[in-house]
């Protein structure tokens, strides 16, 4: 029997030939990502047991995110504890405040993501890698605990689900689209303990940010991975980002591999989605939910903070005045310094937004723009759980950049295509 | 004697679980104080040691924050019966060395308040209060090894040494 790229890569990396959905397997880790909020309590717990131990300080990437630059004295101590571990044991990718940035867009962009390995993340949106085919997946502290003395952790080896995205994308229509009406179909717990595939011709004309968001998204539907084959796009990204010449392995699917489910998308028919509070998996059509008052609006996160997300926005804003409390959230200080190279500032200020410095913020209701009781904001982020951007009784309404940007022009939820 | 707290609703997050707000510390009586606020805000006054939480589908899904098993430990929480649970969440408990019991059953025969015993070795969830009994599967041998070395560092210590 075939194996998925999934398997494959799970078997390479516990050094056996053949592995099938189920098998218990003691895999060798290539990445460990490492934030200020997971990453501290690890620190702890190592301490604790004495074995304040790194396995290897180069594989190992550091960088706070979610309250930086700190937000209050009890995150400003989290920092410090990060601080203090990564000096002391030599973390060579340790990106400090001025370099770093939120862990999903970083990592792949300083080209810490190869094709092939094994990427582990205190984090849940980890799953983010998998776009470079390779397995990735969110831990939590004791785990990243693990991984970080050992370099090894046993994994379930997750039975595979196929996505087959035919067609091609239309006007207004983007990736984030695509993965709410996926999550929608399948519902939150409709991949759990599985691994998303995601196939198709849609997939060529869809760039690495572009498919970064679906597979972002793949633990909104419960799963322990997303993946992506490999191909030119994948090629052109790593050619771009990776810093030193590394050899990686590129696995593919067989064509007798095995799948639990294919479901199969008609990208090309494909409407503008929004996914209503409080779950991701209740995506509708934007004419199913146009018109309704937002307070505000959130454009950035790991899953659309990136450069491509912030042309499409400031594309629509483009000599438009935001009708809202609008916020524009780079990513990384490298999206920050392309933006403003390429004068998506002067538009954004310009329309009335305000942007603000590389962070996990209030995606997760941390800081820097979190909701009041009742509030309600178009967001591009990845999740609209009660109290997730603030007050218990605030709303999230997950869309796409487009979606996002045009909302905030009118104030309300919007078809992003009367402006394209 | 343990009180079953019941919420008949699936897909109950980490968010709800322990609010992201809190997540400035990893101090686990803190993080206590705050358990389940966003679902019940009045849970904290309720809950006494030893009481189990009961809930159907997907039991803490979302962040990966391992939290939310810290902040249901640290209220005393002797376990979550839940129809299924967060791929990530389950594994925290684990490795934190909290059990998590896994019934299809429970969350429609247990009442909100019914008085629950619960053993382990067998399998058998008791509900005092209705006198139903619901079996479950106990968990898996490596997952029990786990638990019975106090979690997952000291079973790596353990078995490396």
């Amino acid at each position: 029997m075939g194996m998925t790229i999934t398997e494959k890569i799970l078997a390479r990396a516990a050094g056996v030939k053949n592995v099938v959905p189920g098998q218990l397997v003691d895999a060798n880790i290539d990445v460990v990502m490492c934030h200020d909020v997971t990453t501290p309590p690890a620190i702890s717990m190592l301490v604790a047991k004495g074995i304040d131990r790194v396995f290897d300080p180069d594989k190992i990437v550091v960088t706070p995110d979610h309250f930086q630059p700190a937000k209050d004295v009890k995150s400003a101590e989290l920092h410090k504890r990060l601080d203090e571990w990564a000096k002391r044991h030599g973390i060579k990718h340790y990106y400090k405040l001025g370099r770093a940035g939120v862990c999903h867009a970083l990592l792949p962009e300083q080209g810490h993501i190869r094709p092939g390995e094994v990427i582990v993340g205190g984090d849940s949106h980890t799953c983010t890698y998998g776009a470079f085919a390779a397995f990735s997946t969110g831990i939590g502290s004791t785990d990243l605990a693990a991984a970080i003395a050992t370099g090894k952790l046993w994994f379930k080896v997750p039975a595979s689900l196929k996505f087959v995205l035919n067609g091609s994308l239309p006007k207004g229509v983007y990736s984030k689209d695509v993965i709410l009406a996926v999550i929608g179909r399948i519902g939150v717990d409709g991949a759990l303990y599985r691994a998303m595939e995601f196939v198709g011709p849609a997939l060529a004309g869809m760039s690495m940010e572009a498919r970064m968001t679906m597979t972002n998204m793949a633990i909104e539907a419960g799963a322990k991975n997303g993946i992506i084959p490999f191909d030119d796009t994948t090629k052109a990204y790593l050619q771009e980002h990776l810093k030193e010449k590394v050899k990686y392995t590129v696995f593919e699917s067989d064509a007798d591999a095995e799948y639990l489910a294919t479901e199969v998308f008609d990208c090309s028919k494909l409407e503008p989605m929004v996914a209503l509070p409080h779950l991701p998996s209740n995506a509708v059509p934007i004419g199913q939910c146009a018109g309704k008052a937002m307070d505000q609006a959130y454009i950035g996160s790991c899953t659309n903070g990136r450069i491509e997300d912030l042309r499409i926005a400031a594309k629509i804003m483009k000599g438009k005045q935001v009708a809202i409390r609008t916020l524009i959230v780079s990513s990384t200080p490298e999206v920050w310094k392309q933006a403003a190279d390429e004068g998506l500032f002067d538009v954004f200020y310009n329309a009335g937004c305000v942007i603000s410095a590389p962070t996990c913020g209030a995606c997760l209701g941390g800081f820097m723009g979190v909701l009041a009781e009742g509030e309600k904001c178009v967001s591009t982020t990845n999740r609209n759980f009660v109290g997730r951007m603030g007050h218990p009784k605030s709303e999230v309404y997950l869309a796409s950049p487009a979606t996002a940007a045009a909302s905030a022009i009118e104030g309300k939820l919007t078809d992003p295509r009367k402006y394209l | 004697m343990a009180k079953a707290h019941v919420y008949k609703r699936d897909h109950i997050n980490t968010d709800e679980i322990i609010p992201a707000r809190y997540l400035n510390t990893d101090n686990e009586a803190e993080l206590a104080k705050h358990c389940m606020e966003d679902l019940d805000k009045d849970f904290v006054a309720k809950v006494k040691p030893g009481d189990v939480i009961v809930a159907g589908d997907d039991f803490g899904c979302g962040s990966s924050r391992e939290h939310a098993v810290w902040a249901i430990r640290g209220a005393k929480v002797q376990t979550v019966i839940a129809k299924s649970f967060a791929r990530i969440f389950y594994r925290n408990a684990i490795n934190c060395g909290f059990y998590l019991i896994e019934s299809a059953d429970a969350v429609n025969k247990i009442t909100n308040g019914d008085e629950i015993e619960i053993d382990y070795d067998a399998g058998m969830i008791k509900d005092k209060t209705s006198k139903a009994k619901i079996k479950f599967l106990p968990l898996p041998d490596f997952a029990l090894e786990i638990i019975r070395d106090g979690g997952l560092l000291d079973h790596i210590m353990k078995t490396s040494a």
